[in-house]
């Protein structure tokens, strides 16, 4: 500190320090704004949403049927069939996904083959949703003869995940010690007794966290689906559970708003933004269960 | 049941690299026949697909309305996510960063069609009124939109490298009378600097690649934009607008695969380049 | 104190070359163990002690890049061509550096290994699981608690259980990698006195850092310097007169 020495309080605050400490207290200001500014706005327009969608908001919105071109009625069929895309992309990607990355992981060398692999994983996990479009497309609708339908537009759902679930389960296995597998190599334990005895219990809440964010991710996307399966309208009664045949096409929550917001002129005002808050809805309460699912595997005592 | 894991792990290793190639198989013939040229899909503005006497494919103006609108996100972007992740890791108390960071996380979920309503909705009547532009769906709010959609991975992967910095160097500094801003300014900054950059590569990759929010906010004119208030296309948004119309195997389809092989290539560059900077963070 | 080398060796060593990515790290070493002896392996750190450990029960082939050549037999057997890894794995036990304690309880500790092999029946488990912590000096303090996560073991009790997980084979060779790094000199104490017992009944290798150690405890002691061995001999003459000098170097503590 410069003077420090010749003062008589050796404590004393001298005129840098000072200015040093209301600059300190600037950048906290600053940066502490900043992040305000980043919050409240949405939160302003999230709130805007619902105030919005007020007057469309009830169970029936839910269970009903579009009605009248869909300028009314409710959104149930574009539920039922993001649930359908839903569980069926997750139930073809989550086995598969876990599964290759418990070979990436554990069993596979570290050779070229790994590297070029790893880098597949990465390429195609940052891949524009709107390429896997293209994908599911050509190879599912055209090459596969699937045609435009449900089973089309999930396995497409289901490649776009396929990445980023490889990728964060081979962080939940890569976070459980290497000791731990020493350990049971070392008294004659074979691969995968070792990783379903230690490796795998160890490691599902993160693995479980991974898949649950990925059905939020599905939920919400429409690009991959709008060329594949997905469409405008389609006549379903309200409340039947199991609309859609595989090789229907289907309505989807994401698209619905889509097509609301850009393709139908006079809509009820709030239907849209009903749409939209169902949706939010819908993705935030998937995140939140991935999240609070993700501090509880945190808080139990650990190694 | 280890035959059926390696069973797995190969298929969806072929599986992955099967997009890849696939994407690459669909959009060659275009370009094999000589019916497209790869530098005028590169360099020339020109795009009429289906015109019956003028046929162009050109994409740079879908190129520049890409990093048109991804650039002025990230002018609005990164100054805010770094800023927020600062005050995360160096100011923020524990108990409201733990509250921060997980609305970080779920403002990350919230899905683009979402994003793009609310630019088509809400954002584009306030430039209208703060503007005076005759409408809204332009190139600041498809900016705007990409803007608030990039921070929250910017925040999270800035808020990682800043965390990666070791206590030791902020210990070392305080020990030396610098205050937490001179620490940040002069200590953390350039220790964090490949970590921050990867954030912004990493944001900008999902500028990039952003189909719905873009498709629905930035008005859809294929032209070079020169204001901000400009409607702009940009190359996801285009293979949104036109997929649907192109037959299977006809010219215009294999071109839009083309952009999707570009976009590929884009965010290829960027993720590579972020991962091993990142993975040299954490070599070192 | 039995014979330097016994007739026929329970385990027989030619001609031992490890390499990491080309980087050799055994340079070709021989040597024999005979039954129930204690074998100390010395030597300053990176001289290739815990790799040649890891060659004998074939852990090393789980390392990116390792490579092994030379002939390694027990009771006969080539142990670097078998299929029966895992058997092989029950025959050799290992006790790593640093104790570790499954995520799992005390109990399923020691029984994971005869569960892996194929041993269910409750009886015949909780009998293993008993004797083996009794031979590890463990049974009396954890007897009470044998669900209790083996993670939640002081340190000196998880390199107890570790022993204890190791020994519910049987095994004809107990290998210890400086199994005393992490633990207090009263624990490392308790344990040389559970491997005097053990002794009787099955072959020990002690890798080990404390010269004091081999010196108390091992029948035999052998040098290893830079992946190779310099010298092997009956511990007593070794420590009293080496006879390369840089074992003189060593042991007086003037290198490594």
């Amino acid at each position: 500190m410069s003077g420090g020495t010749a003062s008589p309080q050796p404590f004393a605050p001298t005129a840098g320090l000072l200015a040093r400490r209301r600059r300190e207290r600037l950048a906290r200001g600053v940066f502490l704004a900043m992040t305000v500014l980043m919050i409240l706005p949405l939160a302003g327009i999230l709130g805007y949403l619902v105030v919005r969608a007020w007057p469309s908001l009830s169970w029936s919105f839910l269970v009903e049927a579009p009605a009248r071109g869909m300028r009314e009625g409710g959104i149930w069929p574009a539920l039922v069939g993001t649930i359908d895309l839903v569980v069926i992309s997750l139930a073809v990607a989550a086995p598969i996904g876990v599964l290759a990355a418990i070979y990436l992981n554990e069993y596979a060398r570290d050779n070229w083959v790994h590297r070029v692999v790893n880098l597949a994983v990465i390429t195609l996990a940052g891949v524009p949703s709107i390429v896997h479009a293209l994908f599911g497309l050509g190879a599912f609708v055209y090459a596969a003869r699937l045609g435009y339908s449900i089973l089309s537009a999930s396995l497409t759902l289901a490649l776009m995940t396929l990445p980023v679930i490889i990728a964060s389960t081979r962080e939940a296995l890569a976070s459980v010690p290497r000791s731990f597998r020493e350990a049971c190599w070392n008294v004659g334990a074979t691969r995968w007794q070792t990783i379903r005895a230690v490796v795998l219990p160890n490691s599902i809440g993160g693995i479980l966290t991974g898949i649950i964010l990925q059905v939020s991710r599905a939920a919400g996307e429409t690009a991959p689906i709008m060329f594949t399966g997905a469409v405008f309208y389609k006549a379903v009664r309200g409340g039947t559970l199991l609309p859609y045949r595989l090789d229907e096409q289907c309505m989807a929550l994401s698209m619905h708003l889509y097509t609301l917001a850009t393709q139908v002129p006079n809509v009820r005002p709030s239907i849209p933004y009903a749409t939209a808050v169902v949706l939010l809805a819908v993705v935030l309460l998937v995140n939140a269960a991935a999240i609070t699912l993700r501090l509880r595997v945190r808080t139990r005592p650990k190694w | 049941m280890g035959l059926l894991i390696r069973l797995c792990g190969i298929s969806a290793i072929l599986f992955v690299m099967g997009i890849l190639l696939f994407i690459v198989r669909e959009a060659a013939p275009v370009v094999v026949s000589g019916r497209v040229s790869l530098v005028q899909f590169l360099t020339r503005p020109e795009w009429f697909p289906t015109s019956e006497v003028h046929r162009r494919y050109g994409a740079l103006a879908m190129i520049a309305g890409t990093f048109s609108v991804t650039g002025l996100a990230m002018l609005m972007a990164v100054p805010f996510g770094l800023g927020a992740a600062l005050y995360l890791s160096e100011f923020c108390p524990p108990r409201p960063k733990e509250v921060l960071k997980i609305v970080m996380e779920l403002l990350a979920a919230i899905p683009s069609v979402v994003w793009g309503f609310i630019g088509l909705t809400v954002l584009s009547r306030i430039i209208v009124t703060l503007t005076g532009a005759p409408v809204g769906v332009n190139m600041l709010n498809g900016a705007l939109v990409l803007a608030l959609m990039s921070v929250p991975i910017i925040v999270s992967i800035a808020e990682d490298a800043l965390k990666a910095v070791p206590d030791s160097y902020r210990e070392a500094a305080l020990a030396l009378g610098a205050t937490r801003w001179q620490v940040t300014w002069r200590v953390l900054l350039p220790a964090a600097r490949h970590g921050l950059l990867a954030a912004v590569l990493l944001g900008v990759g999902r500028g990039v690649g952003e189909t719905m929010a873009v498709l629905m906010t930035t008005g859809h004119a294929v032209q070079m934009p020169r204001s901000v208030l400009d409607s702009v296309r940009t190359l996801t948004a285009n293979i949104a607008a036109e997929l649907g119309e192109a037959p299977a195997g006809s010219d215009h389809y294999r071109v839009l695969f083309l952009t999707g092989v570009l976009l590929m290539v884009i965010t290829l560059a960027i993720n590579v380049t972020a991962d091993l900077i990142v993975r040299g963070v954490k070599r070192s | 104190m039995t014979p330097v080398v016994a007739p026929s060796p329970l385990l027989e060593v030619r001609d031992l070359r490890l390499s990491y990515r080309g980087r050799e790290v055994l340079h070709g070493i021989s040597f024999e163990v005979a039954e129930r002896e204690i074998l100390a392996v010395i030597g300053p750190a990176q001289s290739g002690k815990t790799s040649l450990l890891r060659c004998l029960n074939r852990t090393v082939e789980m390392i990116p890049g390792a490579a092994v050549s030379g002939s390694i037999r027990f009771r006969g057997e080539e142990i670097l061509r078998t299929r029966r890894v895992h058997e092989l794995r029950r025959r050799i036990g290992m006790v790593a550096p640093l104790p570790v304690g499954l995520p799992m309880s005390v109990y399923d500790n020691v029984a994971f290994a005869p569960r892996c092999a194929g041993v269910y029946d409750r009886a015949a488990l909780d009998a293993i699981v008993e004797r083996c912590l009794r031979q590890a000096a463990l049974w009396d303090e954890v007897r009470d608690r044998l669900d209790l996560p083996g993670t939640r073991l002081s340190g000196g009790q998880q390199q107890r259980l570790t022993i204890a997980r190791a020994l519910s084979h049987e095994p004809d060779i107990l290998c210890l990698d400086e199994f005393s790094i992490a633990i207090d000199p009263v624990t490392t104490m308790r344990i040389e006195e559970v491997l005097r017992k053990l002794r009787s009944t099955m072959t020990i290798i002690l890798v080990t850092n404390l010269n004091q150690q081999a010196r108390r405890l091992a029948d035999r002691t052998m040098f290893l310097w830079k992946g190779d061995i310099v010298e092997t001999g009956e511990t007593t003459a070794m420590f009293e007169s080496p006879r390369d000098p840089r074992t003189a170097d060593f042991l007086s503590g003037r290198v490594g």
